[in-house]
């Protein structure tokens, strides 16, 4: 194997230098993985203006803000974007490949043409995707879900350039994941052995798994439903002859292996940032590796504990009622390895480390709403509910949102040589952690009690709850403002980060801030245990380790 | 609350070290078609696609055997496909499997020209498949929108000759690239094994096809 830096295969000249890379068809899987980050962060935010025009009309139980029709399209927009432009793209493809490349020991990603393609296929499915907005009838009113019959009556041209965006985005991710997968199998470094990779590559290779065995399906099955709206075939028309459920199931057999793929690379990612910010060893290395697998594995055969409500039939409830909760095993493996990781460890309270354990209390909170859900008689009293809608979004913003910032906090002096500012983070932080629990908990209550999810119209009983829920909506909005503010005025004006300053161990912190083209100016390190910190004089004595020693970072 | 200060050494118990690779750095200028002196993952690359494209199938497939046990038609708009042309169509295919392994054991054993022979007579039988299936279109007594079963069938068989199809013009590229002093070499030969591949491929989802499509 020889290793040779990336420019030698573009021919000098073609590529543009400084800022205007970022712009370009670069093949430098860093500049890649920036494209993809702030991309999807301008997503988050078109996202979270379509979740604040959603919170603005639910603030009142009649439809006053905006129309029905236009709620509907604001609530399809948000899920398509949020989960397709945002956190699909974030947490695999900006990080992904930013540090894959570092992890094996690589120049590169295996394909960085392919790369690419995956990259800038994204902001035509995303433009597509919101310019349907503005044509004839509108956008799809039909949730991200696109269920039919409903997406069949729902005006057809919204729809199906939904279809069309969704198709591209499905395509960029098996590039993405089919590029993972090779790069992690392939292009090892030499002597660096799979069970000595940082556990993001675990993470990557896992989710990649599940990105290429599920995305397919999604995609044929969408063809087949805009054949139904175009050709007006009856794949899913019951006045045809068609069968909706096929279409639940093939729908689910791809979105519920996504849930996986946009919370299994949080898992990895929180899986290096605690260690580093703990000094300590990351705990149950094996036990995470398997835990990984066995969530691919048991993650592809759970799809239907969606559809309890559908006419499923008793064995078929039994089956994935058991499956599910299966998932609970490995999930709780994962998150006592995170806990056993944090204690008696050197803690640095710093917003990376904040944002990592509010992940951690979110996330083992929807995941014990998820395991509730999993239950037949108890899914069926909230199928359909804001309790779904708050379950999910503790998932999804709890967990994975969470852990996108603690890796923006994390890596941005690896980024740009310099430091986010400490107390901007820590106000980001306290503004998103409130708000967020504010806006999703009482929505637990107002699912229980029958408030159902996708209206823009609801029980008067409901309102103050509602409000409340609201009132936390407009605090994470007014969270990214310190945010924003850090982000554009460090990267000016933010403190020299040097090299390492976490004084890590993973390979990316091993070369400059920002890295060189090549990563490495030399040979690539050869790092066979990522997570040995504080072995020697670290021996903590867990027999006199208090918590209070955990929550000063046994500074006191 | 605290943070390492920036700079200070790496902590005790790092096992880092910089081994040197197998080989020297730099010695791949050529790389344009080397991907950067990476190890070449194209073929893994490519069948990790065609797992992927194999899902697309196995959706159909899977929705297909669900209409089938969930939707019977009613009686009167059920139809028995004719085996003949199919048949036939199977064993062009398979044939074609063989004759492109012919292809590219005459190229590895450098006899170049026989290799475009056997390329173009397995394009003959992509061409000749793809034929058939028009025959048999043609000759169908039910079109796209008729019912359920005639929907997912042009659906599955559409699905495939588009794959047939894009696996004709590669093999008509490969041939191409094949002549004397072309891309493709006895030394060089990735472009006839990925489009190998891909026809082998393409074949196997088709016996699966006709088996739960015709057969069944």
């Amino acid at each position: 194997m020889t290793v040779a830096s990336p420019t030698d295969f573009e021919p000098q000249g073609l590529q543009p230098q400084g800022w205007l890379k970022y712009f370009s068809f670069s093949l430098d899987h860093k500049v890649i993985g920036l494209q993809y980050l702030v991309t999807g962060f301008i997503f988050y935010f078109i996202g979270g203006a379509l979740a604040g025009v959603i919170r603005t009309e639910l603030a009142s139980p009649i439809s006053d803000f905006v129309s029905r029709e236009t709620y509907n399209e604001v609530l399809t927009l948000h899920g398509t974007v949020m989960i397709f432009l945002w956190i699909v793209p974030v947490v695999n493809g900006a990080f992904g490949n930013y540090l894959i490349p570092f992890y094996v020991g690589a120049r590169d990603m295996a394909f960085p043409r392919l790369n690419a393609v995956a990259f800038w296929l994204i902001p035509p499915a995303g433009i597509l995707l919101i310019a349907s907005y503005f044509v004839a009838g509108g956008a799809a009113q039909s949730g991200w879900t696109a269920y039919p019959p409903l997406s069949l009556s729902t005006p057809a041209i919204g729809q199906v350039i939904w279809i069309l965006s969704v198709l591209l985005l499905g395509g960029s991710s098996i590039f993405g994941g089919i590029n993972f997968i090779a790069t992690i199998l392939k292009l090892r470094r030499p002597g660096l052995k799979l069970m000595q990779l940082p556990m993001y590559c675990w993470a990557m290779l896992g989710t990649s798994i599940l990105v290429v065995l599920s995305t397919p399906v999604l995609a044929g099955t969408l063809i087949l439903l805009s054949f139904d709206i175009i050709a007006h075939t009856g794949f899913f028309n019951p006045a045809l002859g068609g069968n909706v459920v096929v279409y639940q199931h093939l729908f689910w057999f791809y979105s519920h292996p996504a849930v996986y793929i946009m919370v299994l690379p949080a898992f990895g990612l929180v899986s290096e940032i605690l260690p580093i910010h703990a000094r300590k060893p990351l705990f149950g290395y094996t036990t995470m590796v398997y835990s990984i697998l066995a969530i691919v594995v048991l993650g592809l055969i759970v799809w239907a504990h969606h559809m309890f409500t559908s006419g499923t039939p008793p064995w078929m409830r039994l089956f994935f009622t058991i499956a599910t909760s299966f998932i609970a095993v490995p999930t709780g493996i994962k998150f006592f390895n995170w806990l056993a990781t944090l204690w008696g460890g050197k803690l640095a309270l710093n917003s990376a480390m904040l944002f990592s354990c509010g992940f951690i209390i979110n996330f083992v909170f929807g995941g014990i709403t998820g395991v509730a859900l999993a239950q037949v008689p108890f899914d069926i009293h909230v199928h359909d509910t804001y309790f779904v809608v708050a379950h999910f979004h503790y998932i999804v913003y709890g967990g994975t949102v969470f852990v996108i910032f603690a890796s923006v906090y994390h890596w941005y002096p690896k980024f740009t040589g310099r430091m986010l500012n400490e107390d901007l983070g820590r106000l980001h932080f306290l503004l998103t952690f409130i708000g967020f629990n504010l806006c999703f908990t009482p929505q637990h209550w107002l699912g229980l009690n029958g408030m159902p999810r996708r209206v823009a119209e609801y029980d008067p009983s409901f309102t103050t709850l509602n409000q409340v829920s609201s009132v936390g909506a407009l605090l994470m909005a007014i969270s990214t403002l310190p945010f924003l503010i850090n982000v554009i005025w460090s990267a000016y004006a933010g403190e020299i980060a040097g090299d390492n300053p976490w004084n890590a161990l993973t390979p990316e912190w091993l070369t400059a801030s920002p890295p060189p083209v090549e990563n490495w100016l030399g040979e690539a390190p050869l790092v066979t245990h990522p997570y040995d910190y504080g072995i020697p004089e670290g021996k903590i004595d867990l027999r006199v380790a208090s918590g209070a020693d955990l929550w000063f970072g046994g500074k006191r | 609350m605290t943070s390492l200060a920036p700079g200070s050494p790496n902590p005790a118990g790092a096992a880092v070290s910089a081994q040197p690779t197998s080989q020297a750095h730099g010695t791949s200028a050529h790389a344009a078609d080397d991907h950067g002196g990476h190890v070449d993952a194209r073929l893994f690359g490519l069948a990790t696609f065609l797992v992927a494209d194999g899902m697309t199938f196995a959706g159909f497939f899977a929705a297909y055997l669900t209409f089938r046990a969930v939707n019977p038609l009613p009686a009167d708009s059920s139809y028995e496909l004719e085996l003949i042309l199919p048949t036939i169509n199977t064993a062009l295919l398979v044939i074609s499997s063989f004759t492109f392994h012919r292809a590219g054991s005459n190229l590895r054993s450098g006899n170049q020209s026989a290799c475009r022979s056997w390329l173009l007579g397995t394009v003959a039988l992509g061409v000749a498949f793809l034929a058939g299936q028009m025959v048999e279109y043609f000759n169908l007594p039910f079109g796209l929108t008729d019912n359920l079963f005639a929907s997912t069938f042009y659906a599955l068989t559409g699905f495939h000759g588009l794959h047939v199809t894009l696996g004709v013009i590669c093999i008509l590229i490969v041939w191409w690239q094949a002549r004397q002093g072309g891309r493709i070499s006895q030394h060089d030969h990735f472009g006839l094994e990925a489009a190998e591949l891909y026809w082998h491929f393409v074949d196997g989802i088709w016996v699966v096809l006709y088996g739960i499509l015709y057969l069944l």
